[in-house]
């Protein structure tokens, strides 16, 4: 067939299965965090990258810190910490500055988030330089898994799809299992009426953005492994993200899951079939084209307005 | 050797190197050129300075390119404005930000030579930035210095371009790579933008007519865009020879990321690439590029004294970590190149000193000597390196000079 | 009945104090700005206003019908696209391009190795042809998301992001098609309309010109708009949407007819850009500029169109001032003033006038009128300002405005009602 071997088809098929797995894991922890922030909190936070730059940076840090005492073959646990817990930081900061003051007004967070970003942006180019770095990989993250000699499964990929299913498997024990993501759910559904029985939905605003935050953080900490590291980063992933978050119905996380499984599969195969700057332009025209008939995403949950 | 002492000597040395490149005119006193003189034409030339311009991206997604530009341009100028200035008259620098948009380099460019009249501009990195100033830059007869290697397709009597052209760049390049590989078969890859384009349908037509190679296929990323496993995927099925790559930005470093985690590092391919440069090791990390190979006219590594001088001053200036690529030593040649044109013209005024310009040889190039031609660009060596894990290429092929080239017969 | 009162009792120019405003502003614009700035800063100017129509759209799209689109460097480009592909035909005549392989064609089609000119380019050899299609092909375009999306009630948040989706797709097909758009280069090296020369002095100020009567045109048609019934309704769709559909208007309707009217402002806009600066690049069709023009309008203040002219005016001269002194702050200053002018100042520079106007009590006699405006052209833009106020008394926290909106709705016979008069209704 085309002149290749069944062999060789057999092993793309296989790798081309791969990183269409490798790209929804890609985008699901893109889009984590903001299935939280924007799913269920209607803060349109378009400094998500930036918070995935944090974490980067942070990886970054780490990197060169582990390089110079020793234990660079292990830094990435604690990279992955740090980044969360820095990112939740900010996020738990900028809240209490800025998002709490306009829940009630979800377009004019989307342009205060936006300035906020330009400000991060900065902040990164003054502190790190405009230039990109790179976080040094331990030895055992790079090359590749090999089942057989023909197949070859990047180890990062593995890495990242590892760490999605860990933080997909957190986000969904504490959104349905923990007494906070009951407190986030009731708020969540009826403000008012959660106040009313005792929730500080003040409180509760505040931990589920920042932890939104956070799991920025951790995706692009993982991110450090597949590309780069700049001031800008973040601005590559935005769009990305939103796409997913809405595609999937902003307020379900199963649906988030879905979306990127479906948006990650289509891009995968459409650029290996086509250019992949068409593959990704024909991929945005379907979502937008669903999304035209079906503005509700694919897994909408009814809410109260 | 105390490290004062050392300093002190790079110090004399470097004094020397610069005597040496101004010795045209040797020491010029201003009052040897009376500014009514040098200066007919009404621009920012006093009696003891001339303002000369700076034109990049501190800001935006280029900045991370162009801010060794930025570096390289001050060093020279500062080192110029040390040795006396260009006939006895200090540069003063006025810098602008394009901020890593076009149309604003387009409106800073005219800044530039309308409100300061600015003797001369250092400026522009992506083409595209180059191709919004560049009519300003005829209007107003003003002149440009322009490092980056760039497509071609392009000559323009205001501009200078002190970096190579997509034919000095790709053809040796090539054929060094068909010969010492045995080569047939090629992958073309590259940013979705013109100079990426441009040089690959050079690359095609080279492969296919003076190589009689194949090329199996050839793939455009948008720009921006990080996942590469189905392009990977894609060139694992058809296993060419060589890729020959042109990505940029921040999908440059994704590229190779991603590309080695797949299993394709250099033992099992080859790989030539046409945009990395040591500023972009920095992002992408030395293990992910290890023994691939660039094709570029400089290299920080060279071995040459005018190299070491240049690139001890560099780090002296930006700090031990600064890494010096193509495009900034390409940057560093403007200013230079700027000094030795005004001594030959004995004139600031810029149709005088554009005419001065072609034929002059800068033979302290840090990259070696470099001849300014009649159509504005520079023929140079082009150099192939392959890179190690410390960041650096190791310089594995040096051409002959190659003149440039920037409408080429029979590629177009 | 003299024109001053004329015009003052016009429901259209907004009252007194919209007739002011607008006086004013035509002053800064035709007189003040030409006789103070060299021809370089006038055409920074000029390029500045043409940003001016897209923040105009926004007002009325944004402001009064609470549509927030990320995407009108959509239109933005499309106009100025159009308006580029005719100049750049005419700078591609065969003697001027000569030394391509194909002569007679664009320079950046002769690279990527197009040998004629592609079929939809023939058109935009005719002058009329172009200006019918700066303002029909963002219309069309504008009709055609605007219907698939109005229709289905998809608003708000939804609107915003994938009316940014679709903006990062356009600017991805520019930029990959360049055998047939210029690519991430542009349209570059635009010469001259009709053989006279676009980059001489003349031509630039006849275009500033032009530019700033095309501005006031825009503006008289969206406060005529805004006046009408149909201003009425938009805004109280905007607050209350479900009650307009349930008194039996088609919600949707309204909603495309005022998307594809931004749309073409911001096309006019754009063409207008292409004339002035002398080509046309994708950074302006994609999501960041898109977003910046929103500020613009946010800064003036979301629901005055005049105060959308000086938001746009001031932000990009703090643009080009800031960028020129200090590059490294601008992005602070930038990202600042948006996170300030939402947190503080929702109602932009109009809002800020509007306090002052109502704590001083101006424009309350006749006499006072009189003198206002020497006061106010100081020359410091943010003083001159902000000279609207039916518009901004409309303005802002929805719950606040929503308890109003039947109210306006039942005076309507009345529209031309003045806003002092409602101040006092407020207050």
């Amino acid at each position: 067939m085309f002149g290749y071997s069944m062999a060789d088809i057999g092993n793309i098929v296989v790798m081309q299965g791969f990183s269409g797995l490798s790209m929804f894991t890609v985008l699901l922890l893109m889009a984590l965090g903001l299935a939280i922030i924007f799913g269920q909190m209607g803060v349109i936070n378009m400094a998500h990258g930036e918070f995935m730059t944090i974490g980067a940076y942070t990886t970054v840090l780490i990197s060169k810190v582990a390089a110079s005492y020793g234990f660079t073959d292990y830094y990435f646990v604690f990279a992955i910490a740090i980044a969360f817990l820095l990112a939740f930081a900010v996020g738990y900061f900028v809240e209490f500055i800025m998002i709490r003051h306009l829940y009630k007004r979800p377009l004019d967070t989307l342009l205060a988030t936006w300035g906020l970003s330009l400000v991060m942006q900065q902040i990164f180019r003054s502190s790190f330089g405009a230039k990109e770095v790179s976080a040094e990989l331990p030895e055992w993250m790079l090359g590749s898994f090999k089942p057989t000699p023909d197949i070859d499964i990047p180890i990062n990929g593995v890495f990242v799809m590892v760490l999605a299913a860990l933080v997909t498997f957190g986000v969904y024990m504490f959104m349905y299992k923990s007494r906070w993501g009951l407190r986030v759910r009731a708020t969540v559904q009826n403000r008012t009426m959660a106040g009313a029985v005792g929730i500080n939905t003040a409180k509760v605003d505040r931990v589920t953005f920042a932890l939104g935050c956070g799991i920025a953080g951790i995706a692009g900490a993982a991110f450090t492994t597949i590309a780069s590291t700049g001031p800008t980063t973040g601005t590559l992933y935005i769009v990305d993200s939103f796409m997913v978050v809405v595609f999937g119905g902003a307020a379900s996380i199963v649906g988030t899951i879905a979306s990127a499984f479906g948006i990650a599969q289509a891009q995968s195969i459409l650029q290996f079939f086509m250019t992949s700057s068409m593959g990704k332009v024909s991929t945005l025209l379907v979502i937008v084209t669903i999304l035209m008939m079906k503005p509700e995403g694919l897994f909408a949950s009814k809410l109260r307005k | 050797m105390s490290t004062s002492n050392r300093r002190g000597f790079m110090k004399g040395a470097l004094v020397g190197a610069m005597m040496a490149a101004g010795l045209i005119s040797g020491h010029a006193f201003a009052a040897d050129y009376p500014t009514a003189k040098v200066n007919t034409t009404g621009l920012a030339v006093t009696d003891s300075t001339v303002k000369v311009g700076i034109l990049h991206s501190a800001t935006g997604t280029m900045a991370i390119s162009e801010t060794g530009s930025i570096q390289a341009e001050k060093l020279a100028i500062e080192q110029i404005n040390a040795m006396g200035g260009i006939l006895g008259r200090k540069i003063e620098i006025i810098q602008e930000d394009g901020a890593s948009d076009w149309p604003t380099f387009a409106e800073k460019a005219k800044k530039l030579l309308e409100k300061d009249k600015v003797a001369a501009v250092m400026g522009c990195w992506t083409s595209a930035s180059r191709k919004a100033a560049l009519p300003v830059f005829e209007k107003d007869n003003g002149l440009l210095f322009y490092p980056t290697f760039y497509e071609g397709l392009e000559q323009s009597k205001n501009v200078f371009y002190t970096g190579q052209e997509a034919t000095q760049q790709i053809l040796a390049g090539l054929d060094w790579i068909a010969k010492e590989k045995k080569a047939k078969t090629f992958y073309l890859i590259g940013s979705d933008y013109i100079w990426p384009r441009t040089s690959m349908k050079i690359a095609r037509k080279h492969i296919e007519q003076h190589l009689h190679g194949t090329v199996v296929g050839e793939e455009y990323i948008a720009l921006g865009d990080t996942q590469f496993g189905s392009v990977i995927n894609k060139i694992k099925l058809k296993k060419p020879d060589v890729i020959y790559a042109a990505v940029v930005g921040g999908s440059n470093v994704a590229w190779f990321k991603q590309l080695n985690a797949a299993g394709l590092n250099s033992s099992k391919q080859t790989m030539l690439t046409i945009s990395v440069t040591e500023d972009e090791v920095l992002g992408i990390g030395g293990e992910n590029l290890a023994g691939f190979y660039s094709a570029m006219k400089y290299f920080q590594s060279q071995d040459n004294p005018e190299n070491k001088k240049f690139v001890e001053a560099f780090k002296k200036r930006w700090g031990k970590d600064a890494v010096i690529g193509d495009v900034t030593q390409a940057a560093y040649l403007g200013p230079w190149l700027y000094k030795a044109a005004v001594e030959r013209a004995g004139s600031f005024d810029v149709d005088k000193v554009q005419a001065a310009l072609p034929g002059y040889t800068f033979k302290d190039a840090p990259e070696g000597p470099v001849t300014v031609e009649a159509n504005h660009h520079l023929t140079t060596k082009l150099r192939i390196g392959q890179w190690g894990k410390d960041g650096q290429a190791k310089v594995v092929y040096t051409s002959d000079y190659i003149k440039p080239d920037p409408f080429p017969k029979g590629y177009q | 009945m003299t024109l001053w009162e004329k015009m003052k009792a016009s429901p259209v120019l907004g009252g007194k104090e919209g007739v002011i405003g607008l006086a004013v502003l035509a002053a800064v614009i035709f007189v003040i700005l030409p006789l103070s700035v060299d021809i370089f800063r006038l055409n920074l100017i000029g390029k500045y206003l043409t940003y001016a129509f897209v923040a105009v759209g926004l007002v009325m799209l944004w402001g009064h019908g609470g549509i927030l689109s990320l995407g009108q460097g959509i239109f933005f480009g499309l106009g100025g696209y159009a308006m580029a592909m005719f100049l750049k035909l005419e700078a591609s005549d065969p003697e001027s391009t000569k030394i391509q392989s194909t002569p007679g064609i664009p320079d950046f089609m002769d690279w990527n190795q197009l040998t004629a000119l592609p079929w939809f380019w023939e058109p935009f050899k005719s002058l009329p042809f172009t200006l019918i299609a700066v303002l029909t092909i963002p219309a069309l375009f504008a009709y055609i998301i605007g219907y698939a999306m109005f229709k289905r009630r998809v608003g708000g948040v939804y609107f915003s992001i994938i009316t940014q989706a679709i903006a990062l797709i356009l600017s991805i097909l520019i930029v990959g098609q360049q055998g047939y758009t210029g690519g991430v280069n542009g349209m570059t090296d635009l010469r001259t309309m009709l053989g006279w020369d676009i980059r001489s002095d003349s031509a630039k100020y006849i275009l500033y010109f032009v530019n700033g009567l095309l501005l006031f045109g825009a503006i008289f048609l969206s406060k005529y708009i805004m006046s009408s019934k149909f201003g009425m309704l938009l805004l109280a769709m905007r607050d209350k949407e479900e009650r307009v559909r349930f008194s039996g208007y088609d919600v949707s309707n309204f909603k495309i007819f005022i998307f594809c009217l931004a749309a073409m402002m911001s096309a006019v806009g754009g063409a207008m850009f292409t004339l002035q600066v002398g080509f046309m690049s994708p950074s302006f069709v994609g999501i960041v500029p898109s977003i910046e023009m929103v500020i613009f309008c946010a800064v003036g203040g979301r629901a005055s169109l005049i105060g959308a002219v000086y938001g746009t005016l001031l932000v990009n001269y703090g643009k080009t001032v800031f960028s020129e002194t200090y590059p490294e702050l601008w992005l602070f200053l930038m990202g600042g003033l948006f996170i300030s002018v939402v947190m503080f100042f929702p109602n932009g520079l109009a809002g800020i006038w509007d306090k002052l106007a109502t704590k001083y009590g101006w424009f309350k006699d006749k006499a006072e009128v009189a003198k206002k405006p020497e006061v106010s052209t100081s020359g410091v833009e943010a003083q001159v300002v902000l000279t609207e106020t039916t518009e901004t008394m409309l303005a802002a926290d929805s719950t606040n405005t929503a308890t109003k909106a039947p109210r306006k709705r039942a005076s309507k016979k009345d529209t031309g009602l003045e806003s002092s008069k409602m101040r006092g209704a407020e207050a």
